[in-house]
């Protein structure tokens, strides 16, 4: 049986006892909400904190989506607390009307018991994926390891002086391509700062975020005159991680896209928007031809490695379609 | 049709009507009328157990005092294994004893043949994963920890990656046996002038198959824990398949006498034939155990499990078929390359096997096969569900698809015009007995409107069939012996209750409850009356094993005759103390009684103390040993059976042609099962082995690393395919009782043929709905793409091996066919039955220790 | 990277297992199904992959089925866990026990337990559920024996027996066709 290695475990009460746990314990202490990701990980030596800090107990982090009021200083929309199951955050009536695309890559997300204790902060601040890496201690050690962990070179760009693992969270796309606004704690206070300027393209350093900072909540704009949809791609209906996410995200102006975005999920270290791929749809009606060009421009930068499921040349071809369906989809939905 | 508890006999009209079907001989037990439990859908005797969480495995066992054993395994694919360094391990507080190969130097190995593995490799590992050395600590955490400070020194050697590289001339072969360099086994057979075959037909095509590697992924990961007594005896209890051969292994490494030791196979959380061979595992927890006079247990990681493996052997097929005008093979030339991994296992019987069954389907007129196995440094392949058979099945029921295709004939026509024939040998010499394949065939074809719904494909949309037949048990043992296969013993108590004891192992598929079923059938008893007690080599005779689907057939025998021995002796008592005629005696509800007159009889429990009274305590033994083969030659081992079931298989398919991916909704499935003894079971099993075979077709597959040492890439739940439930497709399971004098009660197998139709089934619909042939199996969507972009170019569309590598094959073994006129023998005799003796023609005969 | 050895002191919680309260001590970094199996000595929860990969090991964390190698045994304190152990009342069988011992939806057994779990789950939330959602519930556990059609048939024929319905297996679950 696979077990964990020993550590010292908090279950502060409060968002500043859980930081000041941080602070003593130091670069060893990691926050755990889950443990979907990290007690996996922490079995097979990937993670090896001598402190863990549960925010499971945090009053704080566990409060129900709340509607902010358009004149809320932050703007309208629903805050969505970084504690909150993923199975709450799917199965909320509010969320599934007001942000359907949240709750569909919520949905499909894991397991269902994967989903009953994986949070909303857990996933978005989940560890890149990486065929070399997502292994034993012993399978590790049997390639010397790798530059994520314990070793010195990447085996999926060898001559690469960085690590190529996969931004594999469902949400994090999502979150992306809404433009939602992440809330930080930290012990010098609280910052925000928008979804997409949380990740890095670096797979050992896929996140913004400072070590001791928490994830408290993520803000959704307010609903109204725009519309998303997010495609999952991978091996099975359940389990699966995705090997490749699209995210689409449109502002109509009548018939006519005002403003889009495509994210793709999967394909880099971090949730990857290809600006060219939304401005080829500006002004259109995402009449075939101007869904071509968006799927192209889409699929000319998504480069995937070879550290997933599947191989590469299938997934890249896969972007080119999955942009189109998902494109298909938002204009079907808005005639 | 009857749904009751069985159909009767032969419905008229059947597609064998060609070949009038002989009535099968009936024996008094073989499908007679009014049975009471037999083909009752009755609960399982464990299946409480199961449902409450009492079932002990063999990792829910814990003994005061136990340590924990971890082993080392080998970070390289191939070296030389030049020095252990143990003394910091052991003085890590909480180790009781660190082993490394020196303690256990003999070899051992499932087959006679290949004697090839070691309990700890003492000078050469050969696939990351080999094991190196053992701890044995307080903790499993202690153990894990202790495994880091043992320093082992390697001198890596050359790697064999794939079947390729092994044919090549080599130094440094892998083992010093084998047939060629690492070319572990080298098989060339002909059955009849296969030139003349080739000539006499009207149409010939040849095509390359591959079939890649998988593994069985049961849930339960192989545990084991043994126990050693002062008093000199050794317990094991594992997670295995086959405690006889554990037992054996285990005499001969630990090389203690036989009788010292007690093998326990704890209830299988699942097998499907990876729990068969004796394991590394279970023989370093003996030593430990008696090197430290404290239980100690294993607990394999699911990681560990996949470099147990012994599963699918990766197989590159090549085919030429020569059939006439209405499609009868008048010639079938298969070549097979199985790529085996580091170790012997069963893999000379698996790749007989890759090359026996093709005859017992269709009628085949002449046959030549050309066999070999590669030895390279991955997990060691073996038998899994279906045993060798599934590969050349997925290439020969391809393979008949395009030739129909090509004649312009219905596939399912073309099937039944040429159907093997009941009661009757085949060119290979393997005797079929019941054969219901036609039968199957038509139901397939009517249940999925094939007729109309074939011809008329939408675009993504298609529906494939094909068909199979499996072994029910192995006709000849593993080793050398002329002993029963399977042996059972009955007590019969005062208070009425019987209890059954058997050497064979319930791995899930049933088979304690096939043993309580029968007794209780031929005594008249309720199967709640009846007690299991099976597994444990000092309790029960020997049976050799839950695989080759031989359980039910051959333990079923058994029981049957110790039953009808049990029934022989009450009845002689009841008949004269009721002064009727033993002949008209009824076992029956739990009492005796004259048929003629019911209100005259005994309960069942004063029968049994009549009995006692007058001979002393009741108890019987009954046996069952396979008949011979007609097969002399030498390879003739692998292939005979007591009696061939049989599978038909409708899959219906979409595929997607702008992503290739494939979804399977549904699959119709007809299987011959003999007689069902539980149609639940049966049913369970049909339904299972689609499942299996679906996660073969679309996503199951070992892949390995090639550039970097020759790991796994994904030895992981997570990453090693399993449909799920939104995976799995809708299944309708017809079954079809066609009962064999052979089988208890007419019983055949179900728990591995229906497999076998399914990838071919698959691949059969993904190209009528697209047309493209993927001739390799798993059916992934980027190849599915890769031939549809193929096809859009004007290519063949198509996806599979492009070549078949040059070996160097031996002289045939030339055996006429029986319509040649031949008597089973190979032509100038030179091997007169010299494989006859054991299932792989044992090189040195090894009898008992 | 010498992995450390368990040297802290036990940790001891209280908890309500399978209705009664208990107090266990055990190494700290246990899980859940480490503590379930190897210190309440309740083996019942299974185990084949202890990464959140198969779902053998579920159970029931405040109604809720969790996946117990990913629980920590400290995160239980105060929790109600349930498992097979506790799912028949008294010396009655849960009618999902019933008809999974019935349909031979339970064939080897090892993956039983999580399904029971997982399927009471489902139920206690939904008493008729179509087979798609069935199918959508039990996707986070593994089966490789049944191809899950009979789980499917042993939760619907328990759905309509919970709601008091009368109901048989039908024949063809029994008997194939024929
Ligand atoms: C078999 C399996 C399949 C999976 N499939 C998917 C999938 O398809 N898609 C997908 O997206 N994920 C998948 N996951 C990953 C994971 O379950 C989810 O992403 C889940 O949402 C993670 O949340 P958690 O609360 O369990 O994270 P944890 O494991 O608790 O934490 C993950 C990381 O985030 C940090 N963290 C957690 N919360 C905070 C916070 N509030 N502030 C700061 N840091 C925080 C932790 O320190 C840790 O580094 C899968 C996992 C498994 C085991
Ligand atoms: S991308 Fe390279 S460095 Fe990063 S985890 Fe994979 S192999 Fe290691
Ligand atoms: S043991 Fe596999 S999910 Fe927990
Ligand atoms: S019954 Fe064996 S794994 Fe499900």
């Amino acid at each position: 049986m696979l077990r964990l290695p020993t550590f010292t475990y908090l279950a502060p009460r409060s968002l500043a006892q859980a930081l000041r746990g941080k602070t003593e314990a130091g670069p060893g202490g990691m926050y755990v909400a889950g443990g979907t990701d990290l007690y996996p990980n922490m079995k097979r030596r990937h993670q090896e904190p001598a402190v863990v800090i549960s925010l499971a107990g945090i009053r704080a982090l566990r409060r129900p989506p709340t509607i902010r009021r358009s004149g809320d200083p932050a703007g309208g929309g629903m805050r969505l607390s970084a504690g909150l199951t993923l199975t709450e955050l799917h199965t909320h009536r509010r969320v599934r009307r007001l942000y359907p695309v949240v709750a569909r890559g919520a949905e499909l997300i894991s397991t269902p018991p994967l989903r009953n204790m994986g949070t909303l902060g857990g996933n978005l601040c989940l560890d890149t994926r990486c065929n070399y890496y997502n292994q034993s201690y012993e399978w590790r050690k049997a390639i010397d390891f790798c530059m994520k962990k314990d070793g010195a070179i990447c085996w999926v760009a060898p001559s690469s002086p960085r690590c190529w693992a996969v931004q594999s969270s469902d949400l994090a796309p999502v979150m992306v391509a809404l433009d939602a606004r992440l809330v930080l704690a930290g012990p010098a206070g609280e910052r925000v700062v928008p979804a997409a300027r949380f990740y890095h393209n670096d797979g050992i350093n896929y996140l913004t975020k400072q070590p001791d900072e928490i994830l408290t909540a993520v803000e959704l704009p307010a609903p109204g005159g725009w519309d998303a949809t997010y495609l999952k791609l991978r091996r099975r209906g359940s389990f699966d991680f995705p090997v490749l996410g699209v995210a689409a995200w449109v502002r109509w102006d009548g018939d006519r896209v005002a403003e889009a975005r495509i994210v793709l999920g999967g394909v880099a270290s971090h949730p990857q928007e290809v600006p060219e791929a939304g401005a080829a749809m500006l002004g259109s009606r995402l009449e075939a031809d101007a869904l071509e060009a968006a799927a192209s421009a889409a699929f000319r930068p998504s480069k995937p490695m070879d550290n997933t499921d599947f191989t590469l040349s299938w997934r890249k071809e896969m972007t080119r379609t999955y942009v189109r369906r998902a494109l298909e989809e938002l204009r079907d939905r808005h005639r | 049709m009857d749904g009751g508890k069985r159909a009767g006999g032969r419905p008229g009209g059947s597609a064998v009507g060609d070949h009038a079907p002989a009535h099968p001989p009936t024996r008094p037990t073989v499908g007679g009328e009014g049975l009471r439990v037999v083909g009752a859908p009755l609960r399982k005797v464990d299946a409480v157990a199961k449902v409450t969480g009492r079932t002990r495995f063999a990792d829910d066992l814990a003994l005061p005092r136990m340590l924990w054993c971890k082993l080392l395994r080998s970070p390289h694919a191939h070296a030389r294994v030049r020095r252990v360094e143990t003394s910091r391990a052991e003085e890590l507080d909480g180790v009781a004893a660190v082993l490394t190969g020196a303690a256990l130097p003999m070899p051992f190995g499932i087959l006679p043949v290949s004697q090839d593995e070691h309990a700890l490799a003492p000078d050469r590992v050969r696939f990351i994963g080999d094991a190196v050395a053992a701890v044995a600590a307080a903790t499993e955490e202690i153990a894990t920890a202790a495994l880091e400070l043992i320093e082992v020194e390697y001198e890596p050697l050359p790697v064999i990656a794939d079947p390729e590289a092994a044919i090549a001339p080599t130094d440094t072969p892998l083992h010093d046996y084998g047939d060629a360099g690492n070319l572990h086994k080298l098989i060339h057979l002909q059955f009849g002038d296969v030139d003349a075959g080739f000539a006499a037909a009207e149409h010939v095509r040849e095509d390359l198959y591959f079939y890649e590697g998988n593994t069985h992924l049961a849930m339960e990961q192989h545990a084991a824990l043994a126990d050693w007594s002062p008093d000199g005896k050794l317990t094991l209890w594992s997670s295995t398949q086959t405690p006889h051969y554990v037992h054996r292994a285990l005499a001969k490494v630990l090389e203690l006498p036989p009788s010292r030791i007690r093998v326990i196979a704890t209830p299988n959380g699942g097998g499907f034939g990876g729990k068969s061979d004796p394991f590394n595992h279970e023989i370093v927890v003996a030593k430990l155990a008696m090197v430290t006079g404290r239980p100690v247990k294993i607990a394999l990681t699911r990681e560990e499990v996949f470099y147990c493996h012994r599963g699918r052997h990766p197989t590159l097929m090549w085919v030429k078929s020569g059939v006439t005008a209405d499609g009868r093979l008048t010639a079938l030339h298969f070549r097979t390359l199985l790529d085996g991994g580091g170790y012997g296992s069963y893999g000379v019987a698996s790749t007989y096997y890759t090359g026996a069954l093709q005859t017992v389907t269709y009628r085949v007129d002449r046959y030549r096969f050309e066999g070999a196995r590669a030895f390279t440094n991955k997990a060691p392949c073996g038998p899994k569900r279906g045993h060798g058979t599934p590969q050349p099945r997925f290439a020969l029921e391809v393979q008949l698809d395009k030739i129909a295709e090509d004649l312009g004939v219905d596939p399912a026509e073309l099937r039944l015009r040429h159907l093997v024939p009941p009661a009757s040998v085949t060119a290979n010499w393997l005797r079929i007995g019941s054969m219901g394949l036609g039968r199957c065939i038509q139901q397939v074809v009517t249940a999925s409107g094939w007729a109309t719904r074939h011809a008329r494909r939408r675009p993504g949309w298609g529906l494939g069939l094909a068909c199979s037949s499996y072994i029910s048990g192995a006709g000849l043992p593993i080793y050398w012996n002329d002993m029963p296969h399977s042996g059972v013993q009955l007590k019969l108590d005062r208070g009425g209750g019987v209890t059954v004891f058997c050497g064979s192992t319930d791995i899930g598929q049933g088979s304690d409850s096939i043993l309580a079923t029968i007794v209780a059938e031929v005594l008249g008893v309720a199967v709640a009356d009846i007690a299991v007690v099976t597994a444990d080599t000092d309790l029960t005779p020997v049976d050799l094993g839950s695989y080759s689907s031989r359980v039910t057939l051959m333990s079923g025998n058994a029981a049957l005759q110790a039953a009808e021995r049990a029934r022989e002796i009450l009845t002689t008592v009841v008949a004269a103390k009721l002064a009727v005629p033993a002949a008209r005696l009824v076992c029956a509800a739990g009492r005796l009684f004259d048929a003629e007159n019911p209100e005259l009889g005994l309960a069942f429990a004063d029968a049994v103390q009549l009995a006692e009274a007058k001979m002393g305590t009741v108890g019987t033994v009954g046996s069952y040993t396979p008949p011979r083969s007609p097969g002399r030659y030498r390879g003739a081992g692998v292939g005979p059976s007591p009696a061939y079931s049989y599978s038909a298989a409708v899959a219906e398919v979409e595929v997607d042609p702008e992503t290739g991916i494939v979804v399977v909704p549904k699959i119709w499935i007809a299987h011959d099962v003999g007689q069902c003894i539980n149609p639940v079971t049966v049913v369970g099993q049909v339904e299972g082995s689609v499942y299996m075979g679906l996660g073969e077709a679309l996503m199951e597959e070992m892949a390995y690393r090639p550039a970097r040492r020759l790991l796994h890439r994904i030895p992981s739940m997570l990453e090693y395919k399993s449909p799920t439930t939104l995976e799995m497709c809708d299944v309708e399971t017809y079954l079809i009782e066609d009962p064999d004098p052979s089988g208890p009660f007419g019983a055949k197998e179900v728990g591995q043929g229906p497999l076998l139709p399914v990838p071919p089934a698959v691949a059969n619909a993904v190209y009528a709905a697209v047309g493209v042939r993927i001739d390799e199996v798993p059916i992934t969507p980027d190849k599915v793409l890769k031939a549809l972009r193929q096809q859009a170019r004007g290519g063949p569309g198509r996806t599979g091996p492009e070549r078949f590598p040059d070996i160097p094959w031996p002289e045939p073994t030339v055996v006429p066919t029986p319509w040649e006129g031949g008597d089973g023998r190979a032509a100038g005799g030179a091997d007169r039955s010299a494989g006859q003796r054991t299932a792989v023609g044992s090189v040195t005969p090894e009898r008992q220790h | 990277m010498p992995r450390p050895r368990p040297t802290a002191d036990p940790a001891v919680i209280t908890l309500e297992v399978n209705g009664e309260r208990c107090a266990v001590a055990f190494a700290p970094h246990k899980t859940l199904l480490e503590v379930l199996r190897e210190d309440l000595d309740l083996t019942g929860t299974k185990h084949g992959c202890e990464l959140g990969e198969c779902g053998t090991c579920t159970v029931l964390l405040d109604d809720a089925p969790v996946l117990s190698c990913l629980v920590l045994g400290l995160a239980c304190d105060g929790r109600r866990v349930r498992t097979v152990e506790g799912m028949a009342e008294g010396a009655r069988l849960h009618p999902l026990q019933e008809t999974f011992a019935d349909l031979g939806a339970a064939q080897c057994g090892y993956c039983t337990p999580g399904f029971l779990l997982t399927a009471q789950a489902l139920l206690d939330a939904n008493p008729r559920p179509t087979r798609d959602e069935i199918k959508a519930a039990l996707a986070g556990n593994l089966c490789r024996c049944t191809g899950y059609l009979k789980i499917y048939e042993a939760v619907e024929l328990a759905a309509a027996r919970l709601r008091g319905e009368d109901a048989e297996p039908a024949r063809e679950t029994l008997y194939g066709r024929r």
